[in-house]
This record gives C-alpha cells, sequence and structure tokens, in this order.
C-alpha cells in the first residue's frame, strides 16, 4: 500500500477543488432542507446551470466571461427555483422531491443528446471559456504551491474557491441570525403555525430555494472552471446525493456542519476509493470479486448505505444537536 | 331563571336569541357559507355575526362542524360557497396567512408553540412588519436590530405579564403543556391583533392552570381585542363568554348569553338527543 | 409523544437496524452470487468486428450508431453483445470458437434497413487467439411495407404499450403511497430487480440450469412478491413502528434506491442485456402500423393483467380493503380492517407486478441496471396525473403518459422522448396537483 499516495490524495480532497464544489453544493442544500425542510434531490441541475450558463453563454452565446458569470450564478439558477418552485411549493414536501429528481433526469437527457448538440456540446461538453478566470491568476503556472499539493491553476482554482465558501458561510450566518431565518425556522417546522402569525410559507420557501440554488450554481461553476469543461456526466443525479450524506452526516441547520460534513465524507471516499484500487491493482483483491472499474461503484454503494443508516438511526449527524436535525420526527 | 333574569353583556343588550341575529358592532361575518367532504356535508351556516369587543363561544356536540366552521371563518379552508367579512374585507381569495396581517390571528388546538425554537424566539416570530424578515434587509444587521430591539422588550413584558419570562432562553419544547398554551396566546399576541381566534383553549389543560388561562383570556378582552372560541369545556363556556353560539350538524341552532343556552329545547335535543323534556344542567355533565 | 424522542438506539431501533442491513446484504449476497456481467474481456481473446453506415436520401453517407448485435456460440447461448458507436463501429471480444453474430433489427433506425436480411445472423469463425474477423452487414432502404406505416398511428400502438407496461409497475408505487403515505423512490429497482431474476434464470442459468423466459417471469412474480413482502416486513414496518418521519423514509428510499442500482451495476455490468427467448421477430404488418408478435403478446398479457388487478380492488375483500386504506387510512381502521395487513399485501402485489413489468420491459427493450430508475420518472408523471394514492388513477395516468410520451416525438427528437413526461409532470402539478382522479386534501 502507498500510503503516502493515501495521505496525500486524501488531504487534496480535504482542502481543494472537489471539496470546494461539494461543499457549495452542500451549504446550498442546508439552506434547502437543513434550514428551510426543502426536499431538493436536483441540486446537481443548480450546478449544471452555473456550469453551463457560463460556458454556454460564452461559448454558444459569444458572450464575454463576465456576462457569462451573471447568467451562470444568478440568472438561470433563479429561473430554475421558478420552474420547480412555483407547481410544488404549495404541496407536499416529495412533490418538490419529485420534480427535483425529474429535473435532473431531464438534464441528463436533454445536454447529451446529438440533437442540440450546437448548443450544449452534447456529450462531450463545451471547453474553453474559462481563459478570463486564468488570465487574472497571480499564480505561476508552473509552479507548486501549498506543500506542493496544488499546480499554479489549480492553486488559483482552490483560492478563489475558497474565499467564495468563506462568503457563502457569511451570508448563511447572517441569515439564519436575522429574523428571516427564524421565519424559515418556524416555516420548517410547522408551516401552518407560521401562517397564522402572517408569514407567506409559500415565498420564503421560494426564496430559500432560490438562494440555496445560487449556492449550488457557483459551486457548479467552480467544477467547470477547475475541469476547464462543462461535461453532462459531471452533474449526473448522485451528485446530489453526495451532498446529502455530507449534509446529513454534518448535521444540518448548523452552517460549519455541512463542510465538516462534506470534509468527513471526501475522505471516507477518497481512502476507499485509493485503499481499493490499490488493492485490486496489486491483487490483494481478487478479479473475480472486484475490477477496476467497479471500485467507482463501491463509493455509490456507499452513498446509499450512508443515506439509509443516517437517515434511519441518526438523522442529526455527528454534530448535530437533536433539537436542530432537519430529519426531524414529523 | 326567568328571561328578565339572566345577564346580558351591555353591548349585546337588545340583540335577539336567535340563530343569525344581527349584532350592532360587527366585525366578522359569514353567509351562506357551505363545506361538503364528499357527499357530507360538515358546514352549512346561513348568517353569524360576532359583535366586536366580546367574547363569543362557539360550542356544540361531537361532529356538529364546529372546527370546520372555525377553520373556514379564520381562513385556513375555503368554503363551497357563501361568504365571509372580517372588518369589511371579504376574506374569499385572502391567502391563509394575510389574515394575521389584517388583525385576526389565530391558535391551535395541538399547540403548536414551535418546539425547536426558544421561547423568546416564538415571541418574536409573533410580530409583524418586521424588516428584518425581507431577505433583503437581513443581511444588514444595522437595518433591523433597532425593530428587534423594541420588539424584544415587548415580548418580554408579555412573557412577565404571562409568567414564562424565567423561562425565555429553553426550548419550547421543554415546556410543559399548559406552558406552550400560554406562550401560544402570548405569541398571538405579539400579533397586536383586534380578533383572537381560540381553537379549545382548553383541550388537555390541567385544572389548577385552568383559572390562570380564563383570566388571559379575560384580560384579552378587557383589552379591547375581540375573542372567539371553539370549547367543549362547559365551565369556561359560563364563566367567561358574552354570547354563545351552539351549531349542531353543522347549522347553527341557537344564539343568546350563556346562561340562556341551557334552557334552550333545541339546545338539548343536539347534546342529548330528542328525549329530554328537562332543562340542561350544562355546568354538570358536560 | 415521549415515544417518538428516540435516544440511544432502543430494542425497536435494533431490530429496525438488523432489518435495514439483513436485507441490504441480503441483496448484496444474491447479486453477488447469481447474476454476471455480459461481457469478459481476456487477453488471448480473437476479434469480431464491424462497420455500419447507410445513405440518406441525397445518397450522402452516414454511420449509424445505437444498433447493437448479439453473439452466440454454437449452443444459441448468448456469449457478448456490442454496439455500434457515434463512428458506426462496433467490437467485441471473444475466445476461440465459432459464433453466430445477429444484428439486432429493432435497433435500427427507421427507414434504415438490411439489404439482406437473410443473411442474418452471419456466421464468423475465429480459429486462432488474437484473430479478428469482420462481420458485414450491408444497409439500405427500409423495406416496402414500412413506407405504408402512418407514423401517429405506429406511435399510437407504440405509446399504448409503454403506457401498459407503466401501468402494471405503477399501481404499487400508487398503493404504496396511499396506505402507507411513502414516496418510494426504490420502486424502479423493484422493476430492475425482476428483469435481472428473469436474466439470471433464462439466461445465466443456475447451476447451469436455463430456463425458458415464460418459467423464468413465474419465478420473478414471486420473487418480487417475496422481496417486497420481506421489504416491509424488515424495513418499512419497523421504521413505521419507530415513527420515523415521512421525509426520512423517504430518504431512506432513496438510499436504497442508489444502493441498489449500485449493486446491480456491479454484478450486472454497464451494458444492455437481452433475453434469449423471442429475440430477433420480424414485424408484423398491419398497413398503418408494423408490431413484432412478443409486443401484441405483451400488450395482450398486460391487458389480461390490468384488467384481473382492477376487478380484485374492485370485487375482492383484500381489493376493496386496499383501496379503502389506500384512500382514507384511519377510517378503514376505524371500520375494522387490519390496516398492516393491507399495507403487506400492497407491498407483495405491487411489486410482483413491478417485477412482471420489468420482464415485460426486457422482452420488448433490454436489460440495464439503470432500467428501473428511468421508468421511475414516467411512473411519477403517470401517477400523478391520474392521482398519487389511487390505483386506477396511476392506471389511466400512466397509459396516457405512455401515451404522450410517444406521440411527442412527432415534433421532438427520440432521444428527448421521456422528457415530455417530464413537462407534464411540472403542468399537472400547476394546474390540476390532486391528478384526474386523487382529493385535494393529500397534497398539501
Amino acid at each position: 500500500m502507498d500510503w503516502g499516495a493515501i495521505i496525500e490524495n486524501t488531504t487534496r480532497g480535504l482542502i481543494g477543488e472537489q471539496f470546494i464544489y461539494f461543499g457549495l453544493a452542500a451549504l446550498g442544500l442546508n439552506i434547502h432542507f437543513g434550514y428551510t425542510g426543502l426536499l431538493n434531490l436536483g441540486q446537481a441541475v443548480f450546478m449544471a446551470a452555473g456550469a453551463y450558463g457560463l460556458s454556454m453563454s460564452v461559448v454558444t452565446l459569444g458572450l464575454n466571461f463576465w456576462w457569462g458569470l451573471l447568467l451562470g450564478v444568478i440568472v438561470f439558477p433563479l429561473i430554475l427555483a421558478a420552474i420547480m418552485g412555483v407547481p410544488t411549493l404549495r404541496l407536499r414536501a416529495d412533490y418538490l422531491a419529485i420534480v427535483t429528481i425529474a429535473a435532473s433526469e431531464m438534464f441528463r437527457i436533454v445536454a447529451r443528446s446529438p440533437s442540440l448538440d450546437r448548443w450544449t456540446g452534447s456529450s462531450d461538453g463545451l471547453t474553453g471559456f474559462a481563459t478570463t478566470f486564468y488570465d487574472l491568476s497571480p499564480y505561476d503556472k508552473q509552479e507548486r504551491y501549498f506543500f506542493d499539493l496544488f499546480i499554479g491553476n489549480q492553486m488559483w482554482v482552490v483560492t478563489v474557491g475558497w474565499i467564495a465558501l468563506v462568503i457563502v458561510i457569511l451570508i448563511s450566518l447572517l441569515l439564519m441570525k436575522s429574523p428571516w431565518g427564524r421565519v424559515l425556522k418556524a416555516i420548517r417546522e410547522d408551516e401552518d403555525a407560521a401562517r397564522s402569525l402572517g408569514k407567506n410559507a409559500y415565498w420564503y420557501k421560494m426564496q430559500a430555494l432560490m438562494i440555496g440554488g445560487v449556492f449550488g450554481a457557483m459551486g457548479g461553476m467552480l467544477r467547470a472552471i477547475g475541469t476547464q469543461s462543462a461535461q453532462p456526466q459531471n452533474f449526473i443525479t448522485d451528485v446530489t446525493f453526495f451532498a446529502w450524506v455530507a449534509l446529513i452526516l454534518g448535521g444540518a441547520a448548523k452552517v460549519l456542519g455541512p463542510i465538516a460534513g462534506a470534509a468527513v465524507l471526501y475522505a471516507i471516499l477518497s481512502f476507499t476509493d485509493v485503499a481499493l484500487r490499490q488493492g485490486v491493482d496489486n491483487g490483494h483483491i481478487p478479479e473475480w470479486l472486484m475490477t477496476g472499474t467497479q471500485v467507482g461503484q463501491v463509493r455509490f454503494m456507499l452513498i446509499g448505505l450512508g443515506l439509509i443508516l443516517l437517515a434511519a438511526f441518526r438523522p442529526q449527524g455527528i454534530f448535530g444537536n437533536k433539537e436542530e436535525m432537519a430529519l426531524d420526527d414529523r | 331563571m326567568t328571561a328578565e333574569s339572566i345577564p346580558v353583556a351591555p353591548a349585546l343588550a337588545g340583540v335577539p336569541w336567535e340563530p343569525g341575529a344581527s349584532k350592532p358592532d360587527v366585525i366578522l361575518t359569514a353567509s351562506g357559507v357551505r363545506r361538503t367532504f364528499g357527499g357530507l356535508t360538515a358546514v352549512d351556516v346561513d348568517h353569524l355575526e360576532v359583535q366586536r369587543g366580546v367574547i363569543t363561544a362557539l360550542i356544540g356536540p361531537n361532529g356538529a362542524g364546529k372546527t370546520t366552521f372555525f377553520n373556514l371563518l379564520t381562513n385556513f379552508d375555503k368554503p363551497d360557497t357563501g361568504s365571509r367579512n372580517f372588518e369589511g374585507r371579504d376574506l374569499d381569495g385572502v391567502a391563509a396567512h394575510r389574515v394575521a396581517n389584517l388583525g385576526m390571528v389565530r391558535t391551535f388546538q395541538l399547540t403548536k408553540a414551535l418546539s425547536k425554537m426558544t421561547v423568546i424566539e416564538n415571541m418574536l416570530l409573533g410580530a409583524t412588519g418586521q424588516a428584518g424578515e425581507k431577505l433583503s434587509r437581513s443581511l444588514f444587521p444595522p437595518m433591523w436590530r433597532g425593530q428587534e430591539r423594541a420588539n424584544t422588550e415587548r415580548a418580554d413584558e408579555l412573557l412577565a405579564r404571562f409568567k414564562l419570562d424565567h423561562m425565555r432562553e429553553e426550548f419550547a419544547g421543554t415546556l410543559s403543556g399548559g406552558q406552550r398554551k400560554l406562550l401560544e396566546m402570548a405569541r398571538a399576541l405579539m400579533v397586536e391583533p383586534t380578533m383572537v381566534m381560540l381553537d379549545e383553549p382548553m383541550a388537555g389543560v390541567n385544572p389548577a392552570l385552568k383559572q390562570s388561562l380564563l383570566d388571559h383570556v379575560k384580560g384579552l378582552r378587557d383589552d379591547g381585542m375581540t375573542v372567539l372560541f371553539v370549547e367543549h369545556d362547559m365551565d369556561m363556556v359560563q364563566e367567561i363568554s358574552d354570547w354563545v353560539v351552539v351549531m349542531a350538524e353543522g347549522r347553527i341552532i341557537a344564539e343568546g348569553p350563556p346562561a340562556s343556552i341551557g334552557q334552550n329545547q333545541a339546545v338539548v335535543d343536539a347534546y342529548l338527543g330528542s328525549h329530554h323534556d328537562s332543562a340542561l344542567d350544562l355546568e354538570a355533565d358536560l | 409523544m415521549g415515544e417518538r424522542v428516540v435516544s440511544g438506539v432502543s430494542r425497536r431501533a435494533r431490530s429496525g437496524a438488523v432489518g435495514a442491513l439483513v436485507a441490504a446484504a441480503a441483496a448484496a449476497v444474491i447479486s453477488l452470487l447469481a447474476i454476471s456481467s455480459p461481457a469478459a474481456a481476456q487477453d488471448d481473446n480473437g476479434e469480431i468486428k464491424g462497420s455500419l453506415s447507410a445513405k440518406d436520401a441525397e445518397g450522402t453517407k452516414f454511420p449509424v450508431p445505437d444498433v447493437v448485435f448479439i453473439i452466440s456460440d454454437e449452443s444459441g447461448n448468448e456469449v457478448a453483445t456490442g454496439s455500434t458507436n457515434e463512428e458506426g463501429d462496433w467490437s467485441v471480444s471473444v475466445p476461440v470458437g465459432t459464433y453466430s453474430v445477429l444484428l439486432d433489427v429493432s435497433t435500427l433506425p427507421a427507414g434504415v434497413d438490411l439489404r439482406n436480411p437473410d443473411k442474418n445472423p452471419a456466421q464468423v469463425v475465429i480459429d486462432t487467439p488474437g484473430k479478428s474477423k469482420g462481420a458485414l452487414f450491408p444497409l439500405g432502404e427500409a423495406a416496402v411495407s414500412e413506407v405504408t406505416a402512418i407514423e401517429w398511428v405506429q406511435l399510437l400502438v407504440d405509446g399504448l404499450k409503454l403506457g401498459l407496461l407503466l401501468a402494471m409497475c405503477s399501481i404499487g408505487l400508487s398503493l404504496i403511497y396511499g396506505t402507507t403515505g411513502l414516496t418510494n423512490f426504490a420502486h424502479g429497482e423493484m422493476v430492475t430487480f425482476g428483469a435481472m431474476m428473469a436474466f439470471l434464470f433464462h439466461v445465466t442459468g443456475v447451476f447451469g440450469w436455463q430456463s425458458s423466459l415464460i418459467v423464468a417471469a413465474l419465478f420473478v412474480i414471486v420473487i418480487t412478491g417475496l422481496a417486497g413482502g420481506l421489504f416491509n416486513q424488515f424495513v418499512w414496518r419497523p421504521l413505521r413502528r419507530r415513527g420515523v418521519s415521512l421525509i426520512a423514509a423517504l430518504v431512506v428510499s432513496i438510499g436504497f434506491s442508489i444502493f441498489l442500482r449500485y449493486v446491480m451495476l456491479y454484478r450486472f455490468g454497464g451494458r444492455a442485456g437481452f433475453y434469449r427467448d423471442y429475440r430477433i421477430q420480424e414485424k408484423w404488418d398491419f398497413v398503418w402500423f408494423t408490431i413484432a408478435p412478443k409486443d401484441i403478446v405483451i400488450m395482450v398479457l398486460s391487458v389480461l393483467i390490468l384488467l384481473g388487478v382492477g376487478s380484485a380492488l374492485q370485487f375482492t375483500r383484500i381489493g376493496k380493503a386496499m383501496r379503502a386504506v389506500s384512500d382514507n387510512r384511519d377510517l378503514a381502521e376505524s371500520s375494522g380492517i387490519d390496516v398492516e395487513r393491507v399495507i403487506r399485501w400492497v407491498w407483495v402485489s405491487g411489486s410482483a407486478l413491478a417485477g412482471l413489468g420489468g420482464v415485460m420491459f426486457g422482452v420488448t427493450e433490454s436489460i440495464g441496471w439503470e432500467m428501473g430508475f428511468r421508468t421511475l420518472l414516467l411512473m411519477f408523471a403517470g401517477v400523478t396525473l391520474g392521482g398519487l394514492g389511487t390505483a386506477y388513477g396511476a392506471l389511466f395516468g400512466s397509459i396516457i403518459v405512455g401515451l404522450f410520451i410517444q406521440m411527442s416525438t412527432l415534433v421532438i427528437p427520440t432521444d428527448m422522448k421521456n422528457v415530455g413526461a417530464l413537462v407534464m409532470l411540472v403542468v399537472i402539478l400547476l394546474v390540476r396537483p390532486q391528478g384526474l382522479l386523487g382529493r385535494k386534501d393529500r397534497i398539501g
């Protein structure tokens, strides 16, 4: 076992780009589910909105990077939230779940469709939209930074990502400690009670959906910038469930919980991934039991298992307390 | 008791003791209100006027449709036909949450004290017109700190009045059932309503707390608010209500001052079936 | 009230824990031992390959992607499948031997047909390791009979078939919601499980014995029904008794959906599988539309089954009880119905129907690890349209969704046809969220 590689990968996982993307998505989901009780199973689509909003604006429509930024982070996610929220936020929570998962599926079909290749790049996706971003980088493209973990361009992405993360955390904190956040907490626990006190539950839920969606879009856009491509396979439904497990694990309804959850989850998954892969490569794990390609599937099995066990037995996660868990005894 | 010796609140003097009777100063009316659930008619009320500034009780045997009617009056449900009017405003088409902004607040039979929030948070939730509740302002604390402080002062006063001030920082979930009822009432007052609708306020309250609750309800009227409550507890009805409305099988069968209700034959029939001749001693049995 | 706040791991929680772990472990073990993935590559194999192209109306040559080839050995057992990629190329790796290479004409795009249909399947011999042989399948214009088919009638028939299958699968989904309030996101996996279990008995074989598809289907009905019952007994019932909220239960079902899907991917592999029986059939020409005999049989069978289910719901005691509990649980309970028993039956019968639906989907289309999940979304559309919690609603809603999806290809590209169902979902929720037959008070 090459422990050095395992540790390096895990550390990179804990603080690097991957973690930032999922952290932002998880923070968005925290607003949705942790604070408001919205069952958004389509956070991946919000992330895609950010990625494709930027890339399509630049590549397909020929706009400049800053317009793309605006479209991707603000306009697209807001429209998406409206489309999904207007029909469902007045109904039972299950309906938002159904519509958001339908939206993920719809995205998958539309983004991969060869018929729309001119617009979306279909399965290959779009590239070449992030030059402006990298031109702004103060880091030397050839140098390695931060204990030699990140090369120049990567370091720039990580830097911007962490700044974004901190801003999002600050906004979340401000929101939650404000009267607005208080109304949201009330709605999550009992909509009728909030309504009897004059609060428009539907509108608050919509605002929460939009804000969480914007956070997710930020994560998606950063991912596209970091990988310099916007591809459908980066935004599959299961990406959302990563964020969910991170959320529940870290304890929803607290702001730092999702970050901690994302970190722990990513560490577990990175570790398992690398360990299993090495085990397969040097024969410790026999071929009939697991091949190289199947290693990636184990991670999803763990996600599924994680959701089952957490939801059934420890909904408050590692850090949460019983009063503030997302999945409450209703 | 004779008709002459039955006491009537001054505001309601001269009002005939009949269903649908017209009141001198009306705050809430319901006309031609019908609500059916798959073939079953739950509510069928021709006319009801609620007098401002008094305590009105809505009673009736089980299945009379009181709760359904209550939900219709508080706009938590929409009737199939008919109109409801609050302070001159037609409630049709008004969203459930807007009613509170118009001045009507309601409580729930199964108390909805938000147990995952603290007592003071519950109270602050009740305040209306909070700038900090708007998304745009919420991100800038200076824009709402002042209001928050003023609301907190008001909340603390109310908590003191309801003797809940020592539980200020506790999660509402840790309060006893009776304390939660008080909290819900105190929270409702934060709305500064003109009308308070109480849904079985005495349900599940231990006898020791009853008197305290009754006094608080009377206090609401004394402060100028109108109160309407649904109840099974006849003690409460007799003790504090100024006017009683009796429902049975979805219709209003009687109205009048509390002392007159026990002698009303229609009411007796509704509660006990139509085989009893003697007047009902409502204080004892029900 | 106090019981619902579970502190620590109580005994009931532990039984629920054991239940969930047993269910998950059982699923993993069964699939680990049973299903094997279609093709396994090895280094001393030979290769069979080819390239498909056709000419369009102007005579320009274009590659034909997504056409499926099945390679069977001399005993008729399928050993590999391949499909053409974007460039029209395909290849499979096979050990030394004699093979029959079959082009699945149902995967050919409209308007394209084999020029020499009697040379399908073709024989290919790999006599030495490492040998690479090509299989030639010239393509040309569609056969004359297709010209008389009217497109919308064809799509109507296809839509009806899809709708009937969806209806069979979705009745369980709707009734589970109606009786327990659970939106079961793992229902699609029951469809996949059914299709794969049939694959196990029919293609892979158990201890060397392969059954016919019909026998396999019968096994599937029993197995999936049993699986549904066990699922309810060891997972959902303990969770219900612990008072776990519906939202937590929904998340648990999502977790199961992911877990089961990836277990099935793990063992079955990512490529599409096909049953042996009724694979290649020539379509019958009914002037306005063409249809393969297997599709007719499936449609007739599903109609009969749905009629049977409908009558059972209408006339038998358990059927009436199911409808009563699904409609109003408290009322049903107070009139003496054993609700837990009804729920058990809903899970068993709903899962059996879903499993059978999976087999049927496998016959008309193909078997894959995600087939159930893709169908789930269509089922949701159908059930929401018809009314979540009603049985007849699921039926009608699914048929309408099936028709809508197929007919929508008149205006939108075929590969995006499922989007139509999802758009329909959003529209229904905007206009009439309780669906055609549902009740308004159930939707919040």
